[in-house]
């Protein structure tokens, strides 16, 4: 962090929040300890606790904090006058744009919050600290799905049609096999989301 | 002081408000009637000739106080008529003679049913056609007391709404109305409010069945109650019981919108979510409390109550 300026609490909240975000990104979570932590924010580990209890808790609030994040862009894409296919390939568009700009974010979601259940049991069971993403995609299909856009089915089937892809497209970047950038696939992709999802 | 008077008048009507108003209690049919003059009701009075009575009444001889129209009204004689009047034409020579003018049910308040007949577009509310003031009478129409049309709304109306906004007007008393011109005393609440199954509806546990004492109906059966102003889980039907409680969804039938939805015991959804939430919040905000409670499961709502510790 540089210094020279005072950062508030809650500013600093936040920077621990990416630099651990990134960290458990990169390394794994059980690779990754607090002094690390403490030592990329140039704080003292005891410093660090006055901001997060646990290595758990930090790792739910790091969950909590990218839902929000992704969820909002969805919320923004929900509320702009576009038609439904249009938002379709939207969606598709920034989740991979923001895989690019914080590649850690997904790559928190896939290689942590998935990979080890066993740390969010407790306070992230179910939908609780990925909320804001669930509910703005419930009022995406909704919407669509009342004006006839999209086909009438349950939530489920729906959801893991359009966020499927995304993720294994993350995921393959992840591994060093995709040709392209996710980004250049997108509006292929947006493509067969919106005739899969699309009503007729 | 002679007794205030009322000439009940039906339009086009199935009689279920009428039918409803014999099940009175405290005060009973009779009691109410006791205290006011009932100058006419087409099922009760078998002695009257309603002619005369619309003669005496017409020429200033007898006195309405209070005039209650059920049914929706219509200037068509082929659907309606009174001797030579459709109803419609009587409530215009009857609106400024009277001092207050009650619409009893939907019918009479919105249109309701029958306005559902398209091919004739001559039927409406007294003073709504559902949820427009485009009714038989104007918008700012007023009768002699200073109130609109007073609707007690219901398919049928609750027998207690009638008979106790009837009493407060008699004791002239202030009685406050919603934007439906529905007295508030009875119209503020909706009718999940009392509903035994609130503990249901908090933890989202749907009922799986019509008739069963557990789950919430609000998810899959059709229960219209979050979103329906009416005391039905207050003011009990026969003093015993209300749809939500033996099980069955509220239909919403205090609302404009009653007839205009289809298929009432299934809850409208889209890909999975509820295209209708309960009043007072946003789908966002409702979608959310949603996910939290699904998550969060409730032991005790679990089991059939009688298991229950």
């Amino acid at each position: 962090m540089s210094k020279g300026r005072k950062y508030s609490k809650e500013e600093r909240k936040l920077e621990i929040v990416k630099v651990a975000c990134k960290l458990f990104a990169k390394r794994g979570y059980y690779n990754t300890t607090i002094p690390d932590i403490a030592e990329a924010m140039g704080m003292s580990v005891g410093n660090i606790y006055n901001y997060f209890k646990s290595k758990e808790e930090l790792a739910k609030y790091i969950m909590r904090y990218s839902s929000r994040l992704l969820g909002n862009e969805i919320r923004k894409i929900n509320e702009e006058d576009l038609s439904t296919k249009e938002k379709v390939y939207k969606i598709v568009k920034r989740f991979f744009e923001i895989a690019e700009e914080q590649p850690e974010l997904i790559e928190y979601f896939l290689r942590v919050f998935l990979s080890n259940r066993e740390i969010f049991n407790e306070g992230c069971e179910g939908f609780l600290c990925v909320s804001e993403v669930i509910t703005e995609l419930m009022l995406f299909f909704e919407e669509g799905a009342k004006i006839g856009d999209f086909r009438q089915q349950e939530f489920f089937p729906a959801f893991t049609t359009l966020m499927g892809p995304l993720g294994g497209m993350v995921f393959l970047k992840g591994e060093g096999v995709l040709p392209k950038s996710p980004v250049e696939y997108s509006d292929e992709l947006a493509k067969n989301i919106w005739n899969a999802l699309k009503n007729g | 002081m002679g007794k205030k008077t009322l000439l009940w008048l039906q339009g086009l009507s199935c009689n279920g408000n009428s039918q409803s108003l014999l099940n009175a209690e405290n005060p009973s049919f009779y009691e109410l009637f006791s205290r006011v003059e009932l100058i006419f009701h087409p099922e009760i009075s078998y002695k009257e000739n309603i002619l005369q009575v619309l003669e005496k009444v017409l020429s200033d001889r007898k006195k309405v106080n209070f005039l209650v129209i059920e049914g929706s009204i219509t200037t068509n004689k082929r659907f309606h008529r009174i001797g030579d009047y459709t109803i419609g034409e009587l409530i215009d020579r009857l609106k400024n003679k009277v001092d207050y003018i009650i619409a009893a049910g939907n019918c009479a308040s919105f249109g309701n049913i029958p306005v559902l007949y398209r091919e004739h577009k001559d039927i409406r509310g007294l003073q709504f056609k559902f949820k427009e003031r485009k009714g038989f009478l104007p918008p700012d129409f007023k009768t002699k007391s200073g109130y609109p049309v007073i609707n007690i709304t219901g398919c049928p109306m609750h027998p207690s709404w009638f008979t106790q906004t009837l009493i407060a007007l008699l004791e002239g008393r202030k009685v406050i109305l919603d934007k439906y011109n529905r007295p508030k005393e009875f119209f503020m609440y909706l009718s999940h409010d009392g509903c035994l199954r609130n503990e249901y509806f908090e933890w989202k546990v749907e009922a799986e069945e019509f008739g069963h004492k557990e789950g919430c109906l609000f998810y899959n059966l059709g229960c219209r109650a979050p979103m329906t102003h009416a005391p039905c889980n207050k003011i009990l039907w026969n003093r015993v019981s209300s749809k939500t409680r033996a099980g069955l969804p509220c239909f919403g039938c205090t609302e404009f919108d009653f007839p205009l939805r289809e298929n009432y015991f299934e809850t409208k959804k889209n890909i999975g979510i509820p295209e209708d939430v309960p009043l007072g919040v946003s789908k966002r905000v409702y979608i959310t409390i949603t996910g939290v409670a699904k998550t969060l499961k409730n032991e005790r709502l679990s089991k059939k109550l009688e298991e229950t510790d």
